[in-house]
């Protein structure tokens, strides 16, 4: 009743009022899809990477005899031969030239077991023969199988054997690629920030800068592998694979991250302290690199680091330039061929063994980890350093 | 006259000492910035040289319009249309799930979210944003692609493991935090004196939001969906882990297709000599993929300075 003496009621209203429901709830529903993306991303990662932090041990007797310094298979009992890791075995006449004491000795031992052994413990697919199984059955009822802390992930390299497999030598890789494109990209992109925010004068050659950052920042990044592959390895000679190579090219993609960043820092930094400068009687130069600069440092060191997690990230121009390589021992400087956390997680990925697979997304969780605390703290830099004019 | 001359003598001197050194560090710093210049330059030519090499070899017209693409060492044909195909198939699929959750997102963002809500969901969609793509090719390989194979052989169709519809999806994901923050940002700074004028004329706050606001930073959200576009055209890892290898030109979305850089991937982590048309192709190819996000990118901006320009923004 009161509505309709009302002059002002649109009949209309509870119609565009469910239709602004309506648009409320897109809104809602698709944030809500892609945040709920990121969840079953991550906990999906997660349950897949879970089960590889363990890795089954069998207790077995070994035997060093003279034999075994040929035929190293010989020490260990012959029905156990297949379900011990065979980088196990391989490594025994090492460990008697190492130490000549063990020989004619029986020492009972905890071994890593055979990668199909390891999913058939933890309850995942499995490919093992009825006699094996039952073998290892066998060994389960006497307590002589136990699921261990993977020890081997941190600090083995890369393996052909699966259960051997760790990520050490691809995070060595990534620290010298890494230097690399630091060493580069920092200093590079914080003069070009500084020169085109306080120097450069407004023509055509400014312009030209400013519109090849932009585009520099859209290009997809797998043209600077081959920049990386026609400039750095053809034309220059720099070996192929090597932490070098591969941060040189990332150290051009990182540049006009690095640079945008800069430049917002440098902006932020209020004009009255420029004037003071000059009015004391400083020069341009000296107002800009003791007094300017150092108030924007946290700004840029945040941008830097931003550019870092992006850069640790990138796997496509790593690929072309042949960082994919087989790289079992950790290279110890950056002309040896190297490989990086991404491209050996690219390349577990595309093995055939499924227990690459909780491998891979151990890797993943491995690399997150890192990126997720770099961000953190860049974000922590920038909130300790803000500072409000 | 003398007696000034002298005392300035030693000022004159430091002077010329601090110019020359003004002036070194000033050249330095010009060289710093023209390496961005070389840079790009320098991915324009090496890619243009190897591409021209490739031309000298094969058909630069059947590149474009022929159909068949088998780089063998005998009778090889490069006809990149099926490549270009499935790339813009993948493309179309992930702009297909990104633009509508990118946008939406980025409405509720900037038009309902109280600032607690956006501290909150900024910095949760920039770890979506910062997730590398090789962790989302290995997520559209192991994840995504059995789940739609399954649900496809549920309802009886059979979809293959290399699926463009599970590239699609993927990459879509991984876009929708570039549309959604380019969106909230351009949307967010649409001046609140055109939504005040749309409330006094009657229009509810959601009619303002979607008849005002949204029309007048609709240039800046098609920049931002063209950005998206321009990363999705580039974007390797996920096709490289994800798609396959085999060029296919066919509208089944749940067929395997392959796209330009798993060919430019494919090409180069091969055995063949450097010098063969094989592997000169991917150059040939990556020609393409620079000059395309080259335009999408030259095109976005140019929206985004319409936007600046009309409503006199200057903090995008």
């Amino acid at each position: 009743m009161k509505r309709k003496n009302n002059i002002f009621y649109d009949k209309t209203l509870s119609k565009r009022h469910k239709s602004a429901k309506r648009f409320k709830f897109y809104a809602i529903f698709s944030l809500v899809l892609s945040i709920s993306f990121l969840v079953f991303f991550l906990c999906d990662m997660f349950v897949k990477g879970l089960p590889a932090l363990k890795q089954t041990y069998i207790k077995v007797d070994i035997t060093y005899t003279s034999k075994c310094m040929k035929s190293y298979r010989a020490c260990i009992d012959k029905k156990l031969r297949k379900v011990i890791s065979r980088s196990e075995i391989r490594s025994i006449p090492l460990k008697i030239e190492n130490n000549p004491k063990l020989l004619n000795t029986t020492v009972s031992k905890w071994l890593l077991a055979n990668h199909q052994v390891d999913q058939y413990i933890k309850g995942h697919y499995y490919k093992l023969k009825s006699k094996d199984k039952r073998i290892v059955d066998t060994l389960n009822k006497e307590n002589r199988v136990e699921l261990n802390f993977n020890r081997v992930f941190l600090t083995k390299g890369d393996s052909k054997i699966p259960e051997f497999a760790g990520i050490k030598s691809a995070i060595i890789g990534t620290i010298f690629t890494l230097l690399v494109t630091m060493l580069v990209a920092f200093p590079i992109g914080v003069m070009t920030a500084i020169y085109l925010e306080e120097f450069a004068p407004n023509n055509k050659f400014t312009q030209l800068i400013e519109v090849n950052i932009n585009n520099l920042a859209s290009i997809p990044s797998i043209l600077f592998g081959l920049l990386g592959l026609a400039i750095f390895i053809n034309l220059f000679g720099f070996p192929r694979s090597s932490a070098l190579v591969g941060g040189l090219t990332l150290s051009l993609m990182t540049l006009p991250i690095i640079i945008v960043t800069s430049r917002a820092a440098l902006r932020s930094v209020p004009d009255s302290i420029r004037q003071a400068g000059y009015g004391i009687g400083l020069t341009k130069v000296q107002v800009v690199l003791d007094h300017v600069l150092p108030l924007a440092f946290p700004g840029i060191l945040t941008g830097s680091i931003i550019g870092l997690a992006n850069a640790i990230g990138e796997t496509a121009p790593l690929i072309i330039v042949g960082m994919i390589a087989f790289i079992p021992d950790s290279p110890t400087n950056i002309f040896e061929a190297a490989t990086v956390m991404p491209a050996q997680i690219f390349t577990w990925a595309g093995m055939p063994e499924r227990s690459y697979i909780e491998k891979t997304a151990l890797g993943i969780m491995t690399l997150l980890t890192i990126l997720i605390s770099l961000n953190s703290i860049a974000i922590y830099l920038r909130k300790k350093f803000e500072t409000k004019w | 006259m003398k007696f000034k001359k002298k005392s300035t003598l030693i000022f004159t001197e430091k002077n010329a000492i601090i110019k020359l050194q003004e002036s070194s560090i000033k050249y330095i710093l010009i060289a710093a910035s023209v390496i961005s210049i070389l840079t790009t330059f320098g991915i324009l030519f090496s890619i243009l040289f190897e591409a021209i090499e490739f031309f000298k070899l094969k058909s630069f017209y059947y590149f474009f319009t022929g159909t068949q693409w088998s780089p063998g060492i005998e009778n090889s044909k490069f006809g990149a249309l099926p490549i270009f195909w499935g790339t813009l198939m993948i493309t179309f699929i992930a702009l297909i799930v990104a633009i509508p959750i990118g946008v939406f997102s980025a409405i509720y963002i900037s038009e309902y979210a109280t600032s607690r809500i956006r501290g909150f969901i900024k910095p949760l969609l920039e770890i979506l944003a910062g997730i590398p793509t090789v962790v989302y090719g290995f997520f559209a390989a192991i994840t995504v692609a059995p789940f739609i194979v399954k649900i496809c052989s549920y309802i009886g169709l059979e979809a293959s493991f290399n699926s463009a519809l599970s590239c699609g999806i993927v990459m879509g994901i991984m876009i929708i935090p570039i549309i959604s923050s380019l969106s909230d940002d351009v949307i967010s700074s649409v001046p609140s004196s055109q939504r005040k004028g749309a409330l006094a004329l009657g229009l509810t706050s959601v009619e303002a939001t979607k008849f005002v606001v949204l029309p007048a930073a609709l240039p800046g959200i098609i920049a931002a969906c063209l950005l998206g576009l321009s990363k999705a055209i580039g974007e390797t890892m996920i096709v490289v882990m994800a798609a396959g290898l085999r060029p296919n030109m066919s509208i089944n979305i749940l067929e395997d297709m392959t796209t330009v850089t798993v060919r430019i991937v494919d090409a180069l982590v091969g055995d063949q000599a450097f010098n063969s048309p094989a592997t000169l192709s991917a150059f040939a190819l990556g020609l393409a993929l620079f000059v395309i996000t080259l335009i999408l990118n030259i095109v976005s901006l140019y929206f985004i300075r319409k936007f600046k320009e009309k409503y006199k923004v200057n903090t995008l």
